[in-house]
């Protein structure tokens, strides 16, 4: 509405070759004209046109140069299979950006677009995508890929039994090959109606029903992808066109409405692209077939276009590709062709059959149409010096029995060469699965052997190319299938008139005799890659038989069509280099997903931003965020890290909050640690077994620090378990290692002593931890705590008791110190996380209670040497090595024990847990720097630098006002006072091997 | 009969909940999705008969670990008035009251959404199992209850939900443990157009903000379709 039509005169010289609209298109809307630009220049089509069909409408067949030769190329089919009209797309609706790399025969025509043909490569937008891509999971009992003929035969059975019935396919209009028939009955052409109707006719009514039928969906512009074990499919719906012709400028927002009742979905805003995946009981691949081009020199010109594309530009879209048209041919398909250009008065001055007798279809059509049949021979070259390097001339020549040719041959003017090289069924999906297929020479095709199990191929698939076939292959296999899954209906056969195609005659390398394949650089094979007959002819030479290998060696069928039109036309190109005439002797390469190119942001789909993976917080989170905490990620959980104050750096907070905890009081969040609930009269017995230490003779009311270990004796998680009863303990784990841990405790009961009286619950959730550390916690706690006595004769070190806060909430508070000072744990139900640590706060703000994060909590273990599993232990660190010889039981049996007599665990010189302080008294070592003996050569000459050991905790200590530093060094214990060297800052500094236990070794300030 | 075999610290906990009072521990709880309420009410009114979402907060979650058809299943089944489920997928009860889903085959979620978690929820159950195995856990805060409803409920889920929510499979009085999206949750099927998501506490705040995500394209942008729909998600776009 906004801009004048384009005049013809605005698009130059391409918009006058001559090309024009038919009447009688299927699959446009002439009432609904559509503006456009490709490569700056306007051009205008109608609604139902792809870039593709509307450029050809207006003259233009040439695309981008060729990749890597920069030949001129043109529009080579009208489907999925393009190699080379490829373009970007400009951004299309607000949040948009620019796409690159799509088949111009697959992008649908919308007002306003901007598009740009490439040169095979695509150029990726730096903007923010703020499309919406998003996932579905489904499951049905019949799936259906691909609404041609077969495909809608078997839905209309399978969704008749009252199945659950999935119908995909690429295409944005059911009826597949039929959408490339005239759609109605035209002189001399083929009879392609349905149970009498027109096949268009048919297709309209078969799927309103699926419309009607409540579990029958049919879902146009969804290309399956990928087929996986137990049929698990993976299919890219594309509602780009629906999205912007509802959002777009300037459009006309009901256009999509054609289409919605075939599908229940309401369309969001900016939902551009869905993945699905189907799982699915029966499925039906209905995938059809792909045609093939013909190699012979300068085979790649704009105007040489397949046959069946030819076919479709003319019936569904009422563009003539050309109006002197020649047909080169292999098989019978072609004729198909030449009925209908007759029909739409198109002049084809010769077809060129490589066949030597004229089969039936052939001699009834040329003599209806009066056309010229050349037999034996084939089109040997051609001519480009039409615009924009477009065909002008092909040159026929005819072949002897070894399909050679022969002669000078004869040249004849033309303006589009149609070629039929045969079909190449689409078995990729059936490939993927690993299916067997076979190569029938009758049809020059690989075909699917058996179905993989749980699956049917019908119609062109299985190289069944008649309708009639189709469709009663399809109904029987919907009927089946549908039936498989215990939905058994009557069985109807659409009917359709019987046609027989003639065998055919491949042609895989058109050369004459003199020809040496090495000097073939334009009988292009693989447009996309530019390779041609002489690449594949190199990689021979240099050794490669195998199809694998001639495809890596020379890049053919890895573009982004991956071979659609290519791979078995090197197939035979190889056969015929061998000498071989049985391409299956050859095979063909491996099929792997995805089909077609799938973008990065369908598979990525919400996952992105704030939703890319979730972040696990706490009830006081909140408080955190509102006192500007800065959080560190462990495991999904955001821990506050740090709080610092205006104007502070993390050096300095963390020296503020550590000297807090040391000097008065802090407070930290410890909710994410893991918690597990036990209960069972042989609970202790049990733990027993998981811990190095006993856990039986715990008493109750009192808690006890526990290490496991993994059967081959190292460390794997450690925390407190509180005896709560006789028969209940509650243990604490690692928080990352509160899953884990759970699931160990569950393998172990069931698989070792499922005789045990003792059940697990996760609670980790159930409860909120606030840590409250420090000389004066003691003084926090009595004050929210009033019914508690809380001295130390009274709630000793390592105790807990049940009691209700001043603010009537029930809490277990423990006394467990991770810090070495005197400390207390409060444990309340999550729900009253925040009101509890707002309470702490109160209580504590005349001690100046200061909110302390994992930093801190890091630091001040490191000055008391306790370890962290994961950061100073790395699953081969056992008991001993971190120094805690004392918490392996020597009288019980336990998981990893006889580990420890082994020679390995068992000698004196392993790695220890050792201090290491820089001598200097101010260089902070490097958390992972490796550690070396004392004068130790360590330039590159020396060669390599023996390592004694490395740092595994480093900081600046607030209590001792200088670095330290946790290590695990060879024989560590025994070389205390030992100097040794650590590389710092391109330097060697100096560092002195102590205990790891920096502060109060004495133990005295645990009681405060 | 319950009351002369509670345990000591049972009796303390009990003389704990008559100190609570319940009205002022009310006004101190905070549940997972609470932050996040206003959201929920928006999307709900523009979701009209299509989606909505809410939070069940606060209500009753038992976990019980028992093997069907024991001494201690027994137990429990009478100390709590339920019936425990038998297999995967099957959900006992009322669902609109107290009801129980499986989650193994010796361990269940007994939930009751029509009151309010107090303390000393377990007491009876924990007393019942006295001298048996088995195990009664308040879980009440672990988890958050929330509540899909409407006609597009089921295709919201199946954007993120893997396992079939077809009808035909999972029919109302059916849960079972999946993920939604990259969050390991329950899902359970408890009315016709309502389905109820439990995931762990800490996972609340995504969860509801990955289902609204979910929710986005079935809510009218309420009154001006169309030219209003197009100019808010610009404006959205563009911050």
């Amino acid at each position: 509405m906004n801009s004048p039509h384009t005049s013809s005169a605005d698009t130059g010289t391409r918009a006058d070759t001559g090309t024009r609209r038919m009447p009688q298109a299927t699959g446009i809307d002439s009432s609904r004209p559509v503006r456009f630009t490709v490569d700056g220049q306007a051009y205008s089509g109608f609604a139902g046109d792809t870039i593709a069909s509307a450029l050809i409408a207006s003259g233009r067949i040439d695309c981008g140069a060729s990749t890597y030769l920069g030949r001129s190329r043109g529009i080579l089919s009208a489907g999925i299979e393009e190699s080379n009209a490829l373009v970007r797309v400009q951004p299309r609706v607000a949040g948009d950006v620019s796409e690159s790399m799509l088949p111009a025969t697959r992008v649908p025509i919308t007002d306003g677009l901007e598009a740009d043909y490439l040169s095979g490569l695509g150029i990726l937008d730096p903007g923010q995508d703020e499309l919406v891509y998003e996932h579905k999971h489904i499951h049905v009992d019949v799936l259906i890929v691909g609404a041609g003929p077969a495909g809608l035969a078997a839905a209309r059975e399978a969704g008749r039994s009252g199945a659950r019935t999935l119908l995909l396919d690429d295409r944005s209009a059911p009826g597949g090959s039929l959408l490339s028939s005239p759609g109605r009955s035209v002189e001399g052409a083929f009879d392609e109606s349905i149970d009498d109707v027109s096949a268009a006719e048919w297709i309209e009514t078969t799927v309103n029903d699926f419309a009607e039928a409540e579990e029958v969906t049919y879902r146009p512009n969804t290309t399956v992808f990928g087929s996986y074990d137990s049929n698990f499919f993976v299919a890219l719906e594309d509602r780009t066109r629906e999205l912007v012709e509802t959002e777009g400028t300037g459009s006309d927002a009901s256009a999509g409405s054609a289409d919605s009742h075939r599908d229940n979905t309401a369309s969001r805003a900016g939902t551009r692209q869905r993945v699905w995946h189907i799982r699915a009981k029966q499925v039906v691949l209905a995938t059809g077939a792909h045609e093939r081009p013909i190699v012979f020199a300068d085979n790649d010109r704009p105007g040489i276009m397949l046959a069946s594309a030819v076919r479709t530009y003319l019936n569904r879209f009422g563009v003539a590709a050309g109006q002197r048209i020649a047909i080169a041919a292999t098989n019978d398909s072609a004729y198909e062709l030449l009925a209908d250009l007759h029909a739409a008065g198109i002049d084809v001055p010769a077809i060129i059959d490589s066949r030597t007798t004229a089969s039936a279809m052939a001699e009834r059509v040329v003599d209806t149409t009066g056309t010229r049949l050349i037999l034996g021979s084939t089109v040997t070259g051609t001519a480009g010096e039409g615009p924009a390097g477009r065909i002008s001339r092909v040159t026929v020549a005819a072949l002897d029995e070894d399909a050679v040719a022969a002669g000078h041959g004869e040249n004849i003017d033309v303006d589009l060469l149609a070629v039929a090289g045969g079909f190449s069924p689409v078995i990729h999906l059936h490939g993927q699965r690993r299916g067997p297929i076979v190569w029938r020479s009758d049809i020059a095709a690989f075909v699917p052997r058996t179905p993989v199990r749980d699956q049917f191929t019908v119609g062109a698939i299985n190289g069944d190319y008649s309708l009639e076939a189709a469709l009663k292959d399809g109904a029987e296999a919907g009927n089946a299938a549908a039936d498989r899954t215990g939905f058994a209906a009557a069985l109807t056969v659409p009917k359709a008139a019987a046609m027989t195609y003639a065998p055919a005659r491949p042609l895989w390398l058109v050369t004459s005799a003199e020809d040496d394949h090495t000097a073939l650089t334009t009988h292009f094979i693989d447009f996309q890659r530019d390779q041609s007959v002489a690449d594949v002819q190199r990689a021979m030479n240099a050794g490669m038989r195998s199809v694998e290998h001639v495809k890596r060696y020379t890049s053919i069928s890895t573009g982004g069509d991956q071979g659609k039109t290519s791979a078995v036309n090197a197939i035979g190109a190889i056969a015929s280099i061998l000498g071989e005439t049985d391409l299956g002797s050859v095979g063909h390469t491996t099929f792997r997903a995805p089909f077609a190119p799938v973008p990065f942001a369908a598979l990525a789909g919400r996952r992105k931003g704030e939703l890319f993976d979730p972040a696990r917080i706490t009830a006081i989170h909140p408080w955190h965020v509102a006192h500007g905490a800065e959080f560190e990620d462990v495991g999904q959980w955001k821990r506050p890290w740090y709080y610092p104050r205006p104007g502070e750096d993390m050096e300095a907070a963390v020296l503020r909050e550590g000297k807090a905890v040391r000097e008065s009081v802090g407070f930290q969040d410890a909710s994410t640690l893991g918690k597990i609930e036990i209960r069972g009269t042989d609970a202790g017995e049990f733990l027993g077994q998981i811990y190095t230490n006993g856990f039986k003779k715990l008493k109750v009311g009192k808690g006890r620090y526990g290490l496991m270990c993994k059967p081959d004796g190292m460390i794997f998680d450690d925390g407190v378990t509180l005896r709560v009863a006789e028969d209940r303990y509650y243990m604490t784990t690692t928080t990352g290692g509160a899953a884990t841990v759970l699931e160990w405790l569950e393998e172990w009961h069931q698989t070792e002593w499922p005789e045990l009286d003792v059940v697990f619950t996760s609670v980790t959730e159930q409860w909120s931890t606030v840590a409250v550390a420090g000389p004066r916690s003691r003084d926090v706690i009595a004050k929210i705590a009033p019914n508690l006595d809380v001295s130390n004769e009274n709630f000793e070190f390592m105790g807990f008791r049940e009691t209700t806060l001043n603010n009537g909430v029930p809490a277990r508070i423990c006394r467990i110190s991770f810090s070495g000072e005197l400390a207390f744990e409060v444990n309340v139900e999550n729900y009253y996380g925040l009101a509890v640590w707002e309470a702490v706060a109160e209580a504590g703000a005349e001690f100046d209670i200061t909110p302390y994060g994992t930093e801190v909590m890091h630091v001040l273990r490191a000055e008391k040497g306790f370890i962290i599993v994961g950061q100073d232990t790395d699953g081969t660190v056992t008991p001993q090595d971190a120094g805690m010889e004392w918490i392996v039981s020597k009288f019980k049996d336990f998981i990893g024990k006889r580990s420890y007599s082994r020679i390995d665990t068992a000698r004196e010189d392993r790695k220890h847990l050792v201090g290491v302080l820089p001598v200097d008294g101010t260089t902070r070592l490097a958390e992972g720097a490796q550690l070396i003996t004392s004068g130790t050569p360590v330039t590159p000459e020396a060669g390599p630098v023996p390592m004694i050991g490395h740092v595994t905790s480093s900081y600046m200590s607030p209590s001792l006002d200088r670095p330290i530093g946790l290590a695990f060094v060879e024989n560590g214990r025994n070389r205390t006072g030992e100097i040794i060297q650590s590389p710092v800052a391109g330097g060697l500094v100096d560092v002195e091997i102590t205990s790891p236990v920096f502060y109060d070794p004495e133990g005295n300030r645990r009681d405060g | 009969m319950a009351e002369t075999t509670h345990t000591t610290e049972q009796r303390q906990r009990q003389l704990r909940n008559v100190e609570s009072s319940a009205e002022a521990l009310d006004a101190l709880r905070v549940s997972p999705g609470a932050h996040l309420a206003e959201e929920m009410a928006t999307a709900t009114k523009a979701g009209g008969d299509a989606v909505g979402l809410r939070e069940r907060a606060f209500a009753v979650q038992l976990g019980l670990r028992a093997t069907p058809g024991t001494a201690s299943a027994q137990a429990l089944e009478s100390a709590l008035g339920i019936t425990l489920p038998k297999q995967i997928g099957e959900v006992t009860g009322d669902e609109a009251g107290l009801y129980a889903l499986w989650l193994g085959p010796d361990e269940f979620l007994v939930v009751d959404v029509s009151r309010r978690q107090r303390p000393g929820e377990t007491l009876i159950a924990e007393a019942s199992l006295e001298g048996l195995p088995g195990q009664a856990v308040d879980l009440s805060a672990n988890r958050t209850i929330l509540e899909l409803t409407g006609a597009k409920a089921r295709e919201v889920l199946e954007k993120s939900v893997r396992t079939d929510l077809h009808s035909r499979v999972f029919g109302v009085g059916t849960a079972i443990s999946t993920q939604l999206g990259p969050v390991p949750v329950i899902v359970h099927h408890s009315a016709e157009l309502e389905y109820r998501v439990y995931p762990r506490a800490s996972f609340a705040d995504f969860t509801v903000r990955w289902l609204l995500d979910g929710m986005a394209e079935f809510l009218t942008s309420g009154g001006g379709a169309g030219f209003a729909g197009s100019a808010s998600a610009e404006a959205e776009s563009s911050d």
